[in-house]
């Protein structure tokens, strides 16, 4: 059974439909890329899944839970984190509590119990920091663990983002844009750590992407959009010799 | 100068203190507290206890403003109901404790009603819906006159506590004593408040709502908690200031104090409990030392006195200041402070200068 089935969703802004009859299946343990020209509809798709917009027709599945039936801040609950295209970091915290924020879907205490800081939720602090002392060994940030978010490179940042997701141990990753804005080198370390959640963590990877090296380094299968329509489904080398996909980007050239 | 620290244990993160040393300064400033009335003298001691209570007024303020970042201009509304309720229960004959007790849990039980409505609004329209509680809860101090007396108001009867007759006026430091552990309580209640989840929540709703949302918070639930603590705070702060002020009537909650509140967490500092404490301190001394300037002047024959609003004017005039030159209130400059004695004498000028954050765009919201 596929882990997320995203069936013929539609959504529109007033008159403008940004996405339009979109439906994909990902399967688990997989890395599945959507990748589209600008506006395309692209982030849009990820905020119909993590629940920001609710879509005009369609239906998400996430593991057998209709998705449309979740509040957005209980999505991640179910094992579906996500990062954001811009970065939304927690700027005038360290990584250590940002990451410790993101542990909040996993927490087993209520707020009476934290006002009094009972020893169970002394018992609790400490299993959250087991959890995200993991992570930072996992995505190697020990060096930046007490840093403000504000003080950091903006490639540490995007790592940080997706320590801040992985520590709720999500089973499904959505990852808008990782290396967008990122040097060479950076793009080439993201790519390593999408592996590493791909084949360590057992992580299925939902992205978005305008890097094609990255996609077809790192993609099991990809889905191109444009204008909120899909385009074609395939293998990274499918998708970029598919002349509908070659026609959206470049204009009704036949040659790349 | 401080050593450099090794964590070596997750609980050196999550002790309240961050060392022994911590635990001491903060044990002798609570010594200090004990002693204050031997150092002090009965009249100050009656200040002191304005400036806890003030201090408590002003946590409930800054956990809602500081730390879950929700304006409100109405709080003093809260302070109000917390008040009229312990002050009613009391002239009823219910005992201190289990008055006080209800009157804070009213106060936050009115808090988490009001919320509801009021904070799906945002910003600016938050602070006016807030400002209109205020002015909604003077008028309703008139017109619930079975409760609140009307316009003349509450006397405040004396507090019996074990075995004592506690009164403001009558035993001053036995009264300090009573602010001073309900304030040291709910002080201890605030930071466990912060190195727990809930706290976690307040500061991520405060920051990103987006992000907190899809982190797990669910940001109108947390919002509707962090309003009524606060209120309850406020409204235990209430109470209190009945017993400070010993009356109280529609005109003790004007709006003007909900202003004074908002400008006390500034000012003390936002997104941090000590800052509760510093404004508490700018809001009653200041005053005070302007009335004391003003009498120096007119013993040396400069007439100040004939200018009536100066004593607001120039308590306006340094807020404004301080603001231009911290915008993070006394603990920030608390911080610079101890930061030079730390690094002494390798302090840079330019060690705190706020980093520029880079623009986020395409926010939801």
């Amino acid at each position: 059974m596929s882990l997320l089935d995203v069936n013929s969703v539609s959504l529109s802004f007033g008159g403008i439909k940004a996405i339009d009859g979109v439906s994909f299946r990902v399967e688990p343990g997989e890395v599945f890329t959507i990748v589209g020209p600008n506006g395309a509809g692209k982030s849009s798709l990820f905020n119909l899944i993590s629940r920001f917009y609710p879509p005009a027709s369609g239906s998400i599945v996430f593991d057998g839970h209709d998705l449309l039936a979740c509040q957005p801040h209980e999505v991640v609950g179910l094992g579906l984190a996500r990062t954001f295209q811009n970065i939304e970091l927690f700027d005038h915290a360290t990584v250590l509590d940002n990451l410790l924020i993101g542990r909040h879907s996993q927490r087993q205490t209520r707020w009476f119990e934290d006002l009094l800081f009972l020893p169970k939720v002394r018992r609790e602090e400490r299993a959250h920091r087991r959890q995200v002392e993991e992570i930072i060994d996992f995505l190697d940030l020990a060096a930046y663990r007490d840093r403000m978010i504000l003080g950091l490179p903006y490639g540490v940042r995007k790592v940080v983002e997706i320590a801040q997701a992985l520590v709720a141990r999500p089973r499904l990753l959505l990852l808008d844009e990782p290396a967008a804005g990122l040097s060479v080198e950076e793009t080439e370390n993201m790519a390593w750590w999408i592996e590493d959640m791909q084949k360590d963590l057992g992580l299925t990877i939902v992205m978005v992407e305008h890097d094609m090296g990255l996609v077809s380094q790192v993609s099991n299968r990809v889905l191109a959009i444009a204008e909120g329509r899909p385009l074609a489904e395939g293998t990274p080398a499918e998708i970029q010799a598919h002349p509908e996909v070659i026609r959206a980007w470049l204009g009704g050239a036949d040659e790349p | 100068m401080s050593k450099p620290r090794f964590k070596t244990r997750y609980d050196d993160d999550i002790n309240r203190f961050e060392s022994g040393g911590h635990r001491l300064q903060y044990l002798l400033l609570l010594g200090l507290a004990l002693a204050a009335p031997w150092l002090l003298g009965s009249y100050y001691t009656g200040e002191l206890s304005s400036v806890l209570v003030w201090s408590m007024a002003g946590m409930g303020v800054m956990l809602l403003v500081g730390h879950t970042g929700q304006v409100s201009l109405g709080h003093a509304a809260f302070m109000a109901i917390g008040a009229f309720t312990h002050l009613a229960l009391m002239l009823r004959g219910w005992h201190f404790v289990p008055a006080l007790m209800t009157a804070t849990l009213v106060s936050g039980i009115s808090g988490a009603l009001l919320a509801r409505p009021i904070l799906r609004l945002s910003g600016i329209y938050l602070a006016i819906a807030t400002l209109a509680l205020g002015i909604l809860v003077e008028d309703l101090a008139i017109v619930a006159e079975p409760v609140t007396g009307g316009v003349r108001g509450l006397i405040a009867p004396p507090i019996e506590l074990f075995g004592l007759t506690i009164d403001r006026h009558g035993t001053p430091i036995a009264f300090y004593y009573l602010c001073l552990s309900l304030v040291v309580l709910v002080t201890l209640a605030y930071s466990n408040l912060l190195r727990s989840p809930t706290g976690r929540s307040f500061l991520a709703v405060r920051d990103s709502e987006i992000s907190a949302r899809a982190l797990g918070v669910n940001v109108t639930r947390t919002k509707t908690l962090a309003f009524a603590l606060s209120c309850a705070i406020t409204g235990l702060a209430g109470a209190l200031y009945g017993h400070l002020v010993q009356a109280v009537n529609f005109e003790s909650f004007l709006v003007i104090i909900s202003i004074a509140l908002l400008l006390q967490v500034i000012v003390g500092g936002l997104g941090s409990i000590h800052g509760a404490f510093f404004g508490a301190v700018v809001i009653v001394v200041l005053p005070q030392g302007i009335a004391i300037a003003r009498d120096l002047l007119s013993d040396v024959g400069i007439r100040v006195a004939a200018f009536p609003g100066l004593d607001m004017a120039v308590f306006a005039l340094i807020i404004i200041v301080l603001m231009v030159l911290e915008p993070r209130g006394l603990y920030g400059v608390w911080l610079r402070v101890r930061t030079w004695f730390e690094l002494f004498p390798l302090y840079r000028k330019g060690l705190f200068r706020r980093a520029r954050s880079y623009l986020k765009t395409e926010r939801l919201k």
